[in-house]
């Protein structure tokens, strides 16, 4: 390998950023910035600070599988600039097909010293799903197939995170027939701490935000039982929707650009997925909070849930799901993605509700409070494992 | 003696890309492409709401994101006899333009430089003098010396840290890389500026589209209202912002991008001799101003070129099912029923995963067989490059004014004839010279916007045939789009409601596909036949003239079939 690999001095992220014109206070705003963004109280900051301050950048390689690539171009949108500095000096990305310099043999060689090196140290991000038919051959790299490269890569991770709903879910090319036979990570790797960062793609701030917490505190942040950073997928979009009150108030878009559209009303008759969808676009929004799907004037899609894509026409409401009694929906859907303790913890699902089946206009067989109230609160993971 | 060279993983380009080339005396003699991943998006397709279409189609590909989008609603509309309103063209003219500029911006800077631009050689340089060599040729107002010193200074740190990251074990220091230390640190000054700026002239999706990556599209028009007198609708707010946004776009483009290009171009000028190719070209055209029916009022001429004769406009029939788009798969690895070297139309295609390469892992693959997970379009039999190059040419060919302005002048900078348009250096820079004008079109489409809204006319969606109810029993439409990687088009079948069939040939299907049955080359191929190997063991040049072509391989890889059962059948799926 060459020189330039081989250096022992390795300055710290403080000492980095110290050398590239950022000043102490600057230092601690972003501090307290992240402290605030991580939810944390007023006492973070200095944990943050003196995290940052002595740590190395963590090694990290990024896997290319089946994608379409939006979760690295998510990355790049992070948008507070000193975070997408520090981020990119934090981390010392040895490997990751978009980006980096050397192709073919000499990307090779930078993965295989990365993964020697710095094994038990380094973390594995996924990007894309792992197709299983074929014997691997609907997805090879460098003459490997997927599945033996996420094998081998995994194998030497202290953590991985999953980004998106290909590594975590499968995404499209897992909605039936399922041609390739496409796995999320945890379908292969069952032997190493997983983070699912949802969504098709990830905010860019919730990507950075996941890897900031885990380089400052050096454990996973605390996970629900999907795998999902909770202070990024505690909270329905329903719940975090600025057009909420139109729901309750039984204010709703009949048509796209109708005059209720112009006002901004409740989008859930045509098809919104909101109710139904775990993540941070009504809280953080998208492309540094210029907007987010349903401010622009299109229902939520549910990207950030498993199986979304089998869960259409995206255009009908969600109380049509076909093959889902309304009353069943809920347990259906719990029992599926959460398994018997969202069953009862549904049941028991606290939620705004108003009478509006007369607003609504409720057709035989719908129920919009039921529809609202399908999915519960996904139960806690264990506390923030250590890594 | 020639040798075989293999390059695999292709980095720095969207998707699962091999290349293996033969050397002989210092020179590629022959070479094959291969796409190595497949997902069957179009098998998935089959069934479904074709109004959720443009949803799947989108999630081909996150770095061109929208242009399938908007493609796939498109050929709804397109099979459907819609047509959408005028601010909703408008708009979808704006998004595409923004793409456009964003993603050659960021191919330029993030997936291409680094072939041209040594990082390392950028820690030698005089800031002081990089200043005014900046100067000399941009007003930006950021190309000061101490903007260089620092940025420097921060390099050399990161250098020093012994952990290079992204810039690890790459080609510092080859003798392929002509540029002075100067013009190197630009250049990574600008590197990491454009890493922010991309970000920044997105937001006009968000705004239109909701998010990015992946913004909504709607069949019919396009789902943001407006409403310039109550909170709710899009306002003179957001309108500001996307203002904003588009001048800050030109001002990159003008000021930093397109002096970029001509300032290292001319250190390379062997490569306007390198890496020609097929020198056949094709244009699909686009950015309607009269509805998309109406081919004749697109900003982008439709046509075709062959062999470098920019006499001669051919016109191009999407449709036409006899003599114009097929697809072969004699060296990819799927199934025709019938017989081998069938070429089929899309609208009446058939196609079935059928893996027949090596075992993994493997080191080479039998080129002599089937090689690749692309199929291989032809127009009326011949190979063609699509592209921002195509499209200048086709332009340029045409007539237009504007794009034979834009290139004259930067053929007049260059102080070289259009011929050295015809390769690798010629593709790198006709995407700049594109970013331009679209950066100003993209400006003269929110003026039109605005203009529009002030007469009164807010409507973005038609909702006459959103009701399944009003469907044919039967339809077939074709979207096209000219992707920032070329001509792209669907082609879908609509039987009762639902998707019929539907397949998608892109950019890089056309530009990567393996050969066809008569063994003719596809554009990479025959791109890469002459290009000069300095070291065999270090795959510079051919990365060189395969990321001027900016290669996305996610897109171009795609399948779908005729029989419910037979694709179930042959991969085994439970």
């Amino acid at each position: 390998m060459p020189a330039l690999l081989e250096s022992p001095v390795v300055p710290t992220i403080y000492e980095q950023m110290q050398s590239r014109g950022v000043n102490r206070r600057d230092f601690l705003k972003f501090c307290a910035w992240m402290s605030a963004y991580l939810g944390l109280q007023e006492s973070g900051i200095a944990q943050i600070a003196r995290a940052i301050e002595t740590r190395r950048r963590l090694p990290v390689v990024w896997m290319h599988f089946q994608e379409c690539t939006c979760c690295s171009e998510s990355f790049l949108r992070s948008s507070h600039p000193i975070v997408a500095d520090i981020l990119l000096d934090k981390l010392s990305l040895d490997y990751t097909e978009t980006l980096q310099a050397a192709a073919g043999q000499q990307a090779e060689e930078v993965l295989q010293d990365t993964i020697k090196r710095y094994r038990g140290e380094y973390v594995m991000l996924v990007e894309g799903s792992i197709p299983i038919g074929a014997d691997g051959a609907y997805c090879v790299v460098g003459g490997k197939s997927a599945i033996d490269s996420v094998r081998e890569v995994a194998a030497g991770a202290k953590a991985i995170i999953a980004w998106g709903n290909c590594a975590c879910a499968g995404c499209v090319q897992s909605a039936n027939p399922n041609p390739t036979q496409a796995m999320p990570v945890k379908a292969i790797i069952k032997d190493k701490p997983i983070i699912h960062v949802q969504g098709c793609p990830p905010i860019a701030e919730v990507m950075a935000g996941v890897l900031v917490h885990l380089l400052t505190f050096d454990r996973l942040p605390q996970l629900d039982a999907l795998g999902r950073p909770k202070v990024f997928y505690s909270a329905r979009v329903h719940d975090t929707c600025y057009r909420r009150p139109n729901f309750d108030a039984g204010l709703f878009v009949e048509t796209f650009d109708d005059a209720n559209a112009k006002k901004g009303y409740c989008l859930y008759k045509m098809g919104c997925r909101g109710p139904t969808t775990y993540n941070a676009c009504g809280s953080l929004k998208w492309n540094n909070g210029t907007s987010f799907p349903i401010q622009s004037g299109h229902p939520c899609l549910g990207c950030s849930e498993a199986g979304f894509w089998d869960n259409g026409p995206f255009y009908r409401r969600l109380t049509n799901v076909p093959g889902f009694g309304i009353e069943s929906t809920a347990d259906r859907l719990g029992v599926t993605a959460l398994g018997a303790t969202a069953v009862a913890l549904a049941a028991h699902a606290a939620v705004t509700r108003v009478r509006k089946r007369d607003t609504i206009g409720e057709q035989p067989g719908e129920n919009a409070e039921a529809a609202e109230a399908s999915r519960p609160t996904p139960p806690d993971g264990p506390a923030n494992p250590e890594i | 003696m020639s040798e075989r060279i293999v390059v695999d993983p292709v980095t720095r380009i969207e998707g699962h890309l091999r290349i293996e080339a033969e050397v002989k005396d210092g020179h590629i003699v022959d070479a094959w492409s291969a796409g190595t991943m497949v997902r069957g998006l179009e098998i998935i397709l089959k069934g479904r709401d074709p109004r959720d279409a443009w949803a799947f189609c989108e999630r081909v590909c996150g770095v061109c994101t929208t242009v399938h989008a908007l493609a796939s609603v498109r050929a709804v509309e397109d099979a459907l006899g819609i047509q959408v309103p005028p601010a909703a063209e408008l708009i979808r003219n704006i998004m595409h333009c923004t793409q456009n500029v964003q993603d050659h911006v960021v191919h330029f800077y993030h997936l291409h430089a680094l072939d041209w631009v040594d990082v390392v050689s950028a820690l030698k340089a005089d800031p002081v003098a990089a200043s005014q060599l900046a100067q000399r040729t941009s007003r930006w107002p950021k190309n000061s010396p101490g903007y260089f010193s620092d940025l420097q200074k921060r390099l050399t740190t990161f250098v020093q840290s012994g952990q290079l990251g992204i810039f690890a074990n790459a080609y510092w220091g080859h003798p392929a890389f002509k540029l002075p230390s100067e013009l190197n640190l630009i250049a990574v000054a600008h590197y990491l500026e454009a890493l922010e700026w991309q970000k920044e002239i997105v937001k006009v999706h968000a705004i239109f589209g909701g998010k990015n990556p992946h913004p909504n599209y709607l069949v019919g028009g396009m789902p943001c209202s407006f409403n310039l007198e109550e909170a709710g609708g899009i306002n003179a707010t957001q309108l500001g912002q996307v203002a904003k946004l588009l001048k800050e776009a030109k001002d990159f483009v003008e000021q930093v991008y397109y002096p970029d290009l001509l300032a290292i171009a001319p250190y390379y000028l062997e490569w306007a001799g390198i890496g020609g190719g097929l020198e056949n070209y094709l244009c699909y055209g686009d950015l309607p101003t009269n509805g998309f029916a109406d081919p004749s009022g697109y900003k982008f001429q439709r046509g075709a070129i062959l062999g470098r004769n920019l006499n001669e406009i051919h016109p191009v029939d999407p449709r036409d099912t006899r003599e114009g788009i097929e697809e072969f798969i004699d060296h990819s690895w799927y199934e025709y029923s019938g017989a081998p070297g069938r070429g089929l139309h899309p609208w009446e295609g058939e196609t079935r995963l059928k893996y027949s390469g090596p075992p993994t892992p493997y080191s080479h693959l039998d080129v002599t067989q089937k090689y690749s997970w692309l199929k291989t379009p032809r127009w009326k039999g011949h190979a063609m490059e699509v592209g921002p190059l195509a499209r200048m040419l086709v332009g340029y060919a045409g007539g237009n004014a504007q794009i034979k302005d834009a290139v004259s002048e930067a053929l007049g900078v260059l102080q070289a004839p259009p011929a050295v348009l015809f390769s690798t250096l010629g593709r790198t820079a006709a995407r700049g010279i594109e970013a331009r004008l679209m950066a100003q079109w993209n400006i003269d489409f929110y003026d039109q916007l605005v203009q529009l809204i002030k007469a009164g006319d807010t409507r973005t969606f038609t909702k006459e045939k959103w009701d399944p109810a009003t469907w044919p029993s039967e339809a077939r439409g074709v979207g096209t789009a000219e992707a920032p990687r070329g001509a792209l088009a669907h082609w879908i079948v609509i039987k009762d409601g639902k998707i019929e069939n539907y397949q998608l040939v892109v950019p890089s299907t056309w530009n990567a596909s393996p050969r066809d049955a008569k063994g003719q080359r596809s554009s990479y191929e025959a791109a890469l036949i002459g290009t000069p190997v300095h070291d065999a063991k270090q795959p510079l040049e051919i990365i060189r003239t395969i990321h001027s072509f900016d290669p996305c391989l996610a897109c171009a890889v795609h399948l779908y079939e005729d029989g419910n059962e037979i694709g179930r059948h042959e991969i085994g799926v439970r």
